[in-house]
């Protein structure tokens, strides 16, 4: 399905108006260089009377550039946003569908969610409390920022705390494609195997927090737990991490957490940057 | 994977600036493709033969150049290659969290005639 997702980050690049181009790049200043050490087809020039056009645009570019607009909308407006990935059956909308009916009381919540055909997912979340805004991903392998973008414009993103994107399962697309998210989790059940880390390690690199799911199931599948939390560890230092089960709930006190902290932030942000306003 | 997409582009740009450039051919493109961008090299590579048959850009050398993760050690300042997934300093042993390069994916520069 992938050969042909028809995604095409380049083609809807409108050319920068603005000059905030280099605020995508962060990170500190090292100086880095490619020459060619791992080049993997290292040829001499050809012969012809070709000239070398400069040209370093990264592929990415158009996409970076919208996530980055939906960040600095999400910031603006106080909306703590997570990015939810994981293989196909990991239990993303189930974990919704369970903190949707025990949060809503606290915080006010709306879901984007990428679904291949149906819109399924969406109709299993609708009914708890908060907005849920389908995205037809088609054959798509990912979401991007502008079809969230676009999904966001059916939301009144001021009157929220939280918003969370569904990403489409798949381990491997989403860690390409920034959403503008301010959390990326990245789901692994205990159905899958404990190596999931070394086998992906792009997205679990970029986790802010991994959640392992399905825990009420470990023992039936011959799952080791210790096992995996070690290769989250080694795979992903810098991402909390988080065991639980959506059916028992084992675990979900931890997740919530994560969220109300994330939520607790954005606010706090918020004021300062209203107080700096005012000064 | 949508490195399909992905190659497509690559080619717009990659025509964009041809005509610019009062250029005709393309005789050669390349690109700067990380280890963690998470894009096969081998499936751009069959994306382009799929995509440049029949443009400017057809029979031209698609030249991939890897980039592999480079890290950087908070705990002793150490910039380092990783030589597995785990990206431990070689000296100090502290895993890093801070990837420097491995991400990019790029259209460095043309041939064109
Ligand atoms: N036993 C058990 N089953 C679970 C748990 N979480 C999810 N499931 C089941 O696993 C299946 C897949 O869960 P979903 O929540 O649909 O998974 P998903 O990640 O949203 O799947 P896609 O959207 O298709 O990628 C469903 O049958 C869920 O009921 C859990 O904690 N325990
Ligand atoms: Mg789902
Ligand atoms: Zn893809
Ligand atoms: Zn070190």
């Amino acid at each position: 399905m992938c050969r042909d997702c028809g995604c095409s980050p380049g083609s809807s690049t409108t050319e920068h108006a603005h000059g905030h181009d280099l605020a995508h790049e962060h990170g500190h200043a090292h100086e880095h260089h490619h020459q060619g050490d791992s080049a993997v087809h290292d040829h001499p020039p050809h012969a012809g009377q070709g000239r070398t056009l400069s040209v370093e645009r990264s592929l990415l570019e158009a996409n970076d550039h919208q996530a980055w607009h939906n960040r600095e909308d999400f910031q603006q407006k106080g909306v703590f946003a997570l990015n939810l990935m994981s293989s196909p059956g990991a239990g993303k909308t189930r974990l919704l569908e369970r903190t949707l009916d025990e949060l809503s009381a606290k915080l006010r919540m709306a879901v984007v969610v990428g679904d291949l055909q149906t819109d399924n997912d969406a109709r299993r979340m609708q009914g708890r409390g908060a907005p849920v805004v389908p995205i037809t991903t088609g054959t798509m392998c990912h979401l991007e920022a502008n079809l969230v973008h676009r999904a966001c414009h059916q939301l009144d993103l001021a009157a929220l705390d939280v918003l969370f994107i569904e990403n489409v399962g798949n381990l491997v697309c989403p860690a390409s494609f920034d959403l503008g998210e301010a959390a990326r989790v990245v789901l692994m059940s205990v159905t899958e195997g404990e190596d999931k880390p070394f086998k992906y390690p792009p997205i679990f690199k970029l986790a802010d927090v991994v959640v392992l799911t399905k825990l009420d199931m470990a023992e039936a599948a011959g799952f080791d737990v210790d096992l995996a939390v070690k290769n989250i560890r080694d795979v992903a230092p810098q991402a909390e991490l988080v065991q639980l089960s959506a059916r028992s709930g084992v675990g979900l006190d931890a997740w919530y957490d994560f969220i109300l902290r994330g939520v607790a932030e954005r606010k706090h942000e918020v004021e300062e940057q209203t107080a700096a306003v005012r000064q | 994977m949508h490195e399909a997409g992905l190659m497509q582009a690559v080619l717009e740009i990659a025509f964009a600036k041809t005509h610019d450039a009062g250029a005709s051919r393309i005789e050669r493109l390349k690109l700067r493709v990380g280890d963690l961008s998470g894009v096969v090299p081998e499936a751009l590579q069959f994306a382009f033969e799929a995509a440049s048959p029949g443009t400017a850009a057809q029979g031209a050398e698609l030249q991939l150049e890897r980039v592999p993760a480079e890290c950087w050690c908070e705990r002793c300042g150490l910039d380092f290659r990783p030589h597995d997934i785990i990206y431990a300093c070689p000296r100090c042993g502290e895993i890093s969290r801070q990837i420097e390069t491995g991400r990019e994916l790029e259209l460095v520069s043309l041939e064109v005639s």
